[in-house]
């Protein structure tokens, strides 16, 4: 059901894990539909994104789509990640399955989460960014059960 | 995937999905593809062979059940049964009523039946279920009304494996001379079933959830029930299911409910025992999980967990690549995003219906195996929470309420 590269990004996600004091920190999704992804970026005073990690609940696309966007936005300009569009992380990955096609738009949604709240934390305007519709900023509590 | 990865063992813990035809079932078949394969509707004496052994697995199967020979229909399968049983009912006793009541966990056998029916004039109630997945019997009473004509509760339920009350259910549906049908596709030779203590009328069955061949099934009707036919043509299972005769399907349906049902209660004591160790070293040894499904009146082959924080699809494909054949309440894999409308009806959120494991277990399933599930269960889960923004923040919580 998925590419190859699917399943490497998938068995060896790249950049998983936190940052501490990131410059921009975005988490986007929807648990009812069972994909949320965090992401966390580092970018330099130059506005060049140093460093990239992400954190995925989701299934194996979500996790691929998550690895692969932090890949390519490492190194870029904020402008340039910009154009890191759900099409770039698809093609990168050598296509997804149809139903999982959200994934990749989610992934392109966390990249823009994680700017929207560097642009805010540093009071800056990034030309062409808005903020995702997916951005959910802090998870909805959990409801506390015995488990 | 590198081709190394893949151990070369298979452990498949998806019998509630299919199970494999048992080596004594494909025997009794075999001679009805070559031999016997004249057709069982056919006049000349090559035929008896065919219509013989189709006579025989009728009352092997009408026997399993109590039930007459001739009260046993064969059909394509569960899913013919359950479409069958409800459109032909709801067509014949129309006169009487437009209404019907079924459970919100039925199989979509059922529940996009009741949809249809619903699009074509007839009111269906659906019965909400307890966190174990028990029919509140309550709220069945109460949804009883003068023109209920039939009531439709699966006897055990295909992802959490919960046995209803069907016995209860039965003697509510006669007091109030409104027919009882159960799917019984997971319960039938698994669990004891009776139609006359249980007082049900239609049940449906299917061959390759016991080690029978895919493509049979059957449904029960009981004497009386003046229902029509689903399939139309020609004249038989008593001018009620046209069709050619599945012979071979027949046959090896019939020997793999007799051999389930000599061994109904080893079977069930044998799966019983590893059901409950499975369990019981997942709540032992791996945090944040919770038992679906009863804990006593389940399936004695189905073990159903939420872990919570993780996706079902990401388990999957891991406990794969570790040769293990399991599935998920998660219809995700199936090409739908919503969780499953089982797990939702037992009162989980979204995010935790989303983290299921179903592993259903059969008689060959050794100790071994399930030790080792557990074990590779173990790295999944907590490779997946290091991974999970729903763990980090859960954790972050955690540091939090304890500083």
């Amino acid at each position: 059901m998925y590419s190859e590269k699917v399943m490497d990004h998938f068995n060896n996600p790249r950049n998983v894990g936190e940052l501490e004091d990131p410059s921009g920190v975005g988490t986007v999704g929807n648990a009812k539909c069972g994909d949320i992804m965090r992401m966390y970026l580092d970018i330099d005073e130059n506005g060049i994104i140093q460093e990239a990690k992400f954190k995925t609940f989701g299934c194996g696309a979500a996790v691929a789509t998550s690895s692969m966007a932090t890949e390519l936005v490492k190194g870029k300009t904020v402008q340039e990640a910009l154009q890191v569009t759900n099409k770039a992380v698809m093609e990168a990955l050598d296509g997804l399955p149809p139903v999982k096609v959200h994934c990749s738009l989610l992934a392109e949604e966390a990249i823009h989460a994680a700017l929207w709240d560097y642009a805010q934390k540093h009071d800056l305007k990034i030309e062409g960014l808005q903020r995702p519709v997916n951005d959910i900023g802090e998870i909805e509590e959990v409801e506390e059960e015995e488990y | 995937m590198k081709e190394g990865d893949k151990m070369n063992r298979l452990i498949y813990l998806d019998n509630a999905a299919t199970t494999k035809v048992s080596e004594e079932v494909f025997d009794a078949m075999k001679p009805f593809f070559t031999e016997y394969y004249g057709n069982p509707s056919s006049i000349y004496t090559f035929a008896g062979e065919g219509k013989k052994a189709i006579d025989e697995a009728r009352s092997t199967i009408a026997k399993a059940l109590g039930a007459k020979p001739e009260e046993i229909y064969f059909t394509a399968g569960g899913s013919e049964s359950d479409n069958w049983a409800l459109k032909a009912t709801a067509e014949a006793y129309s006169n009487k009523g437009k209404h019907i009541i079924t459970t919100t966990i039925e199989h979509h056998a059922i529940l996009h039946t009741c949809e249809y029916l619903q699009r074509n004039g007839f009111e269906v109630t659906y019965i909400n279920v307890d966190e174990d997945g028990v029919i509140k019997l309550d709220e069945l009473k109460a949804a009883i009304r003068p023109d209920t004509i039939l009531i439709s509760v699966m006897a055990a339920n295909n992802e959490i494996g919960t046995v209803q009350p069907i016995a209860e259910i039965g003697r509510i549906a006669k007091e109030n001379g409104i027919f009882f049908h159960t799917d019984a596709v997971q319960a039938f030779g698994h669990i004891p079933l009776n139609v006359d203590e249980m007082k049900i009328d239609m049940l449906s069955a299917s061959g390759h959830k016991i080690h029978g061949p895919k493509g049979i099934g059957f449904l029960y009707i009981r004497k009386g029930i003046k229902i029509g036919s689903f399939v139309h043509g020609g004249a038989q299972e008593r001018k009620r299911r046209a069709g050619t005769h599945n012979v071979p399907g027949i046959v090896g349906f019939g020997k793999a409910v007799e051999l389930a049902m000599a061994n109904l209660e080893t079977t069930m004591a044998y799966e019983s025992k590893l059901r409950d160790h499975f369990i019981a070293r997942v709540e032992k040894e791996i945090p944040y999980a919770r038992l679906n499904g009863h804990r006593t009146n389940r399936l004695p082959n189905n073990v159903n967990f939420c872990f919570r924080f993780i996706e079902g699809e990401s388990m999957l494909i891991l406990l794969d690549q570790k040769g293990v054949c399991a599935s998920s309440g998660s219809a995700c894999t199936s090409g739908s995003l919503d969780p499953s409308h089982v797990l939702l009806a037992i009162g989980l959120p979204h995010e935790i219906a989303h983290g299921s494991l179903r592993a259903t277990l059969s008689k060959e399933t050794t100790i071994e195996e399930i030790d080792f599930v557990v074990d590779e269960l173990k790295g999944i889960i907590e490779r997946l929470r290091n991974m999970s923004p729903l763990y980090e923040d859960f954790a972050a919580k955690n540091k939090a309420a304890v500083n």
